[in-house]
């Protein structure tokens, strides 16, 4: 039983992983770059819901819906002022003002909302049969327990998966993306505004990231300014084990990369990190394009 | 003005880097023996040594070979801990404190240097963005490692371990040097302000050669264009694995040293923030400018201590952070790049090149 359990914590960690991945793997695609603040944006999603709802009484889906809007916003304006400018600079320059860009968002977190962790209230709670409040299902018994928040997790994923495929295959915009990622001088001949295209881009996995973070939060119950740091590490490692720029990688990505942490958490929780990197290099090494990433030739 | 040759210029710049390094040792020497240095800028120069050794090292990754390495305190971390268990091991086989002190350091050195070696050769294989993630995946796969260790001494020899303390099965009169997570808690402190002095020196010479070197060049050339590199006859795995080595050996005595210098001290202190902390001096003092390095390591080592002085210490990292992008937005920038050669233009007459010669 502890078997099937942990494969569902896995799956529903990796959902999380998978929603964030998509946020890494879009904008690798498009702008090529490493978005090292990603999992920061995470956090501010999360303190935005917290405070929405806990200081504001504001509805639980209002509160993410605000979270949302404030991280598309913040993602545009990071990719207006930090990145834009550095389109035609080495990666080198780029990925060093993406970390300076995630440390000002730590450090900000921290002096606004202070280091003390926060308890983020888990909404997924749900009277059963007999009027008592419960978390989740219990299956066999009670020897197996499936959460509300990670079934939620899991639904939210699989239709977030969805709706991303749908969008960048049939609609104008999503056709603009994939262009865009193919050569971005071309893409600009055929007419197409490639910088708003990568904006929109910023905006849409800035989105995500705050659903990522509120349903992250909601398993994890606490929140800390450098609460999505390693999440962001861990869900770019999971876009490079799928396949960096490919959607359906993030999530078989992600989800491998779950299971493998909550497997290696249950058999000692100090080296979960060590096996989850050391599964990143070993697929680097034997599989650089990842998964079900497509391998591109060098050109002199 | 006498136009000076390349040569006799980098000369004269080599010159002025040791110069600034040994008069700023002598004044601060004379100084603390007039016991003009406050108590809290004392405790810190060890610190600032070791932390001038990181940044010399990691501006040859950075500067020089132009790969961004987000893992430097690892190397720092398996320096620290190697030198504790040796001094510790070794504290009656040689009884005199700076022989100790050195062969920590050495010690720490030559671990660094191998697990640089381990970590070098696959990730020198990826490029950019990908081998920067790769050296933070290793560097927290070392604090992860070194966080579950523990290691302790009887007369019997090393005994290693990474259950728990009492799984050493140390012997009558042994003790535990290190314990998991707590890390070394009872390290004899053996580091001087000299010591960190000769440190730095030496990675100075050490850096400075090898830059200077047919080797340098050679990694140099793979930064400004792999391809053009590889297709005269560079080594890419060579000369990157050289650079790359050379700077996990420095990192590893600076680590050895750092460590000296405290009683207590534990993995977690080598996390990424620290390895961010050098590469913010790296990028402040300019990629491949070692005096750079040197300078902007010293001070912005010894800034905390003024500014927690003026109730500002809470801003410090927020302020790294927008200093860091505003760097790299004004000397990568297109605009701002043509903006700052105009403003040159306009000082100095002649546009200066060559700003990458450290």
């Amino acid at each position: 039983m502890s078997l099937l359990s942990n494969l569902i914590n896995g799956i529903s960690l990796g959902s999380v992983y998978a929603i964030i991945a998509l946020g890494y793997t879009m904008v690798y695609g498009i702008a090529k770059m490493l978005n090292f603040a990603h999992g920061d944006v995470i956090m501010v999603g999360a303190y935005i819901c917290f405070f929405a709802t806990g200081k504001f009484g504001l509805p639980f889906p209002a509160g993410v819906l605000l979270a949302m809007a404030v991280c598309t916003v913040l993602g545009v304006v990071i990719e207006k002022l930090a990145y834009r400018p550095l389109r035609q600079a080495p990666s080198l320059a780029v990925l060093i003002t993406a970390i300076g860009v995630s440390y000002f968002l730590q450090n900000s977190a921290l002096l606004m909302w202070k280091s003390d962790p926060k308890v983020f209230t888990n909404v997924f709670v749900f009277k059963d049969a007999a009027g008592v409040p419960q978390t989740g299902v219990s299956l066999f018994d009670g020897q197996l327990t499936v959460t509300y928040v990670a079934m939620f997790t899991v639904l939210m994923c699989v239709i977030i998966m969805a709706g991303l495929t749908l969008f960048t295959g049939k609609t104008k915009m999503g056709k603009a993306m994939r262009a865009c990622s193919e050569d971005k001088a071309a893409a600009q001949l055929m007419g197409i505004d490639v910088n708003f295209t990568i904006s929109m881009t910023f905006a849409i996995g800035s989105a995500l990231a705050a659903v990522a973070g509120v349903l992250l939060c909601s398993s994890y119950q606490t929140l800390m300014p450098t609460t999505g740091s390693l999440p962001g590490i861990r869900a770019f490692t999971a876009a490079v084990f799928g396949g960096i720029g490919s959607i359906p990688g993030a999530l078989l990505g992600g989800i491998l990369l779950g299971i493998i942490e909550i497997f290696a958490k249950a058999f000692n929780s100090n080296i979960s990190d060590a096996v989850v990197f050391a599964v990143l290099i070993v697929v680097l090494l034997v599989k650089p394009t990842g998964l079900l990433g497509k391998a591109v030739r060098e050109k002199v | 003005m006498k136009q000076l040759t390349a040569s006799r210029k980098q000369l004269m710049s080599n010159t002025v880097t040791y110069l600034i390094v040994i008069v700023s040792y002598l004044i601060i020497q004379a100084l603390s023996t007039g016991g003009l240095v406050s108590p809290s800028i004392q405790g810190q120069l060890v610190p600032i040594c070791a932390y001038i050794t990181m940044a010399i090292s990691l501006n040859l990754v950075v500067g020089f070979s132009g790969e961004l390495s987000l893992g430097h305190a690892g190397f720092m971390s398996v320096g620290a801990f190697s030198g504790i268990i040796t001094s510790l091991s070794l504290q009656q086989a040689i009884p005199f404190a700076p022989a100790r002190l050195a062969a920590a350091m050495l010690v720490g050195a030559v671990c660094a240097g191998i697990a640089g070696f381990i970590v070098g050769v696959p990730v020198l294989r990826l490029q950019g963005d990908y081998l920067a993630i790769v050296t933070l995946a290793f560097g927290e796969i070392i604090k992860n490692i070194i966080n579950i260790l523990y290691v302790g001494v009887d007369p019997d020899g090393l005994h290693a371990s990474i259950v728990n303390e009492a799984s050493l099965g140390l012997a009558e009169g042994g003790k535990a040097i290190l314990k998991g997570p707590m890390g070394a808690t009872a390290n004899v402190k053996l580091a001087s302000f000299t010591a960190g002095f000769i440190l730095v020196l030496i990675a100075l010479t050490v850096v400075l050669n090898l830059v200077h070197s047919r080797a340098g060049r050679a990694v140099m050339a793979l930064r400004d264009n792999r391809i053009a590199a590889e297709s005269v006859g560079i080594n890419v795995t060579k000369y990157k694995l050289m650079a790359f080595v050379t700077s996990a050996v420095l990192a590893g005595a600076a680590g050895a040293l750092y460590a000296m210098n405290y009683s207590s001290i534990a993995a977690k202190k080598f996390d990424f923030n620290t390895s961010i902390l050098v590469l913010v001096f790296v990028v402040l003092g300019g990629l491949g400018n070692i005096r750079g390095s040197i300078i902007a390591a010293a001070f912005l080592t010894v800034l905390p201590e003024f500014l927690r002085k003026l109730d500002l210490d809470q801003y410090r990292m927020l302020v790294y952070a927008i200093v860091l992008i505003l760097v790299m937005l004004a000397t990568n920038n297109e605009r701002s790049k043509e903006f700052f050669a105009g403003l040159r233009r306009r000082f100095f007459g002649t546009r200066k090149g060559g700003a990458r010669n450290g």
